[in-house]
């Protein structure tokens, strides 16, 4: 199992989402990735992404001006 | 037992596009969605920046609509190759910068190419004859299937009734007396139809799908075209478009001057790439500087700057101005009246 960080600071949605949706692309079933970023609206966004394209919410958190998603890359 | 086709049907994130889809689902085809970024979508970026759209749900409409038809969504970065597009449109802009004819051309050839890669058989759109005046006409709908080099793998469920069978129709990929026969403006049709699929909070943008359509947006475009003499862009170009009063007192510079909280928090991230004022003798505005402005036009901008915090009456405020080094000063002004802005220096 592959851990995995992405950095989408500064990007606005759509941005993080197709940045992720990119680098899930590069990874396997049951690896994870961090995405960090500083749009609040991927804390909807990415989750939704998820749900629709099979992956997990492992979690999500928010730290000074950073939202930060960890998932499980679905099968 | 015949071969599952799959489709991929353009999601724009409104209803049209989303009643097409599953025109189609419900005759057991797979589909999948893409949606295509340009830089110009309206949702997205507009509601990470102004406050007062916080109350709004922070949705994107496009997974929203993905979500609903449970279909995979594939969205896709085309920035890069869609300024081409806006900015050499070969049939001429709408009534504002919207380039509509041959962004759908675009985006379908963009489709094409997907469905020939991930080996699926045709593509849908929500076109629906006579909806659009510019794009969406009985006379364009074969440009597009034809200039997009999609011809009839492309599906247009909501009209194709009025048009003839294209190749999933006579293959029997899909029952064209399951498909529909919709035209003209009237949004009623699709209404009916949502309610029979039990769609509701579907989006309804006033404006269409992207801010090209756009009167204000489509006037700051051009004058950023024409102040810098050229039609280039880059992304933060036609985002700061999104935000922001722009007052442009001379050819040589503009003033981007934030109009709340939400926003002056998104154009602090771009006090690197320009001069920035602000007044510290009162409360006011962050204000960036677009352009090569000299020493008195930086004076004027300060004077501006002063008439939109709470000093515009006073005898004179202190501006600060941040160079993009970092390097900072007091500028020392008297505010401008309202009278003293001409309304046509208002982007
Ligand atoms: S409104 Fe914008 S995104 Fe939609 S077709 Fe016209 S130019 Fe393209």
């Amino acid at each position: 199992m592959n851990k995995e960080t992405l950095n989408a600071r500064r990007l606005l949605c759509p941005l993080p989402v197709i940045r992720t949706q990119d680098k899930v692309k590069q990874l396997k079933a049951g690896d994870q990735l961090e995405v960090i970023c500083t749009d609040p609206g991927v804390m909807q966004d990415i989750p939704a992404w998820c749900r629709i394209n099979g992956h997990k919410v492992l979690e999500t958190k928010s730290s000074d001006h950073d939202y930060i998603i960890i998932l499980e890359v679905g099968a | 037992m015949s071969k599952q086709r799959k489709a991929v049907a353009l999601i724009s994130g409104g209803l049209d596009s989303m009643l097409a889809a599953k025109t189609v689902m419900e005759q057991g085809v797979h589909v999948e969605g893409i949606n295509f970024f340009t830089g110009f979508c309206v949702e997205g970026h507009t509601h990470a920046i102004r406050d007062k759209d916080k109350a709004k749900p922070k949705r994107n409409n496009s997974l929203w609509v993905a979500e609903q038809l449970g279909m995979k969504l594939h969205i896709v970065d085309v920035i890069e190759e869609y300024k081409n597009v806006l900015i050499n449109p070969r049939h001429g802009y709408g009534a504002h910068m919207n380039p509509c004819l041959d962004c759908k051309i675009f985006m379908v050839n963009k489709a094409r190419q997907w469905i020939a890669e991930n080996d699926f058989d045709f593509i849908i759109t929500g076109e629906v004859i006579g909806q659009r005046p510019m794009s969406q006409r009985k006379a364009t709908m074969p440009i597009v299937a034809k200039e997009s080099g999609a011809d009839d793998l492309l599906l247009r469920p909501l009209c194709a009734k009025n048009l003839p069978p294209t190749l999933p129709e006579r293959e029997g990929w899909v029952d064209r007396e399951r498909l529909h026969d919709i035209t003209g403006r009237s949004r009623k049709p699709q209404m009916v139809m949502a309610e029979q699929f039990g769609f509701d909070d579907y989006a309804q943008p006033a404006g269409g799908c992207c801010f090209l359509t756009d009167k204000n947006y489509s006037a700051k475009l051009v004058d950023l075209w024409q102040a810098q003499g050229n039609k280039e862009y880059e992304l933060d170009d036609v985002m700061l478009l999104k935000v922001g009063r722009h007052i442009r007192p001379q050819p040589n510079f503009k003033l981007i001057v934030a109009r709340e909280e939400g926003e002056g928090r998104f154009l602090q991230g771009y006090k690197n790439e320009f001069i920035s004022m602000n007044c510290i003798s009162h409360s006011g505005p962050l204000v960036l500087i677009d352009g090569s402005p000299s020493a008195e036009d930086l004076y004027l901008a300060a004077r501006i700057t002063a008439r939109f915090g709470q000093g515009r009456d006073a005898e004179q405020v202190d501006i600060n101005v941040m160079q993009t080094d970092g390097s900072e000063r007091t500028l020392q002004v008297k505010p401008l009246n309202k009278q003293e802005i001409p309304e046509e220096w208002y982007i």
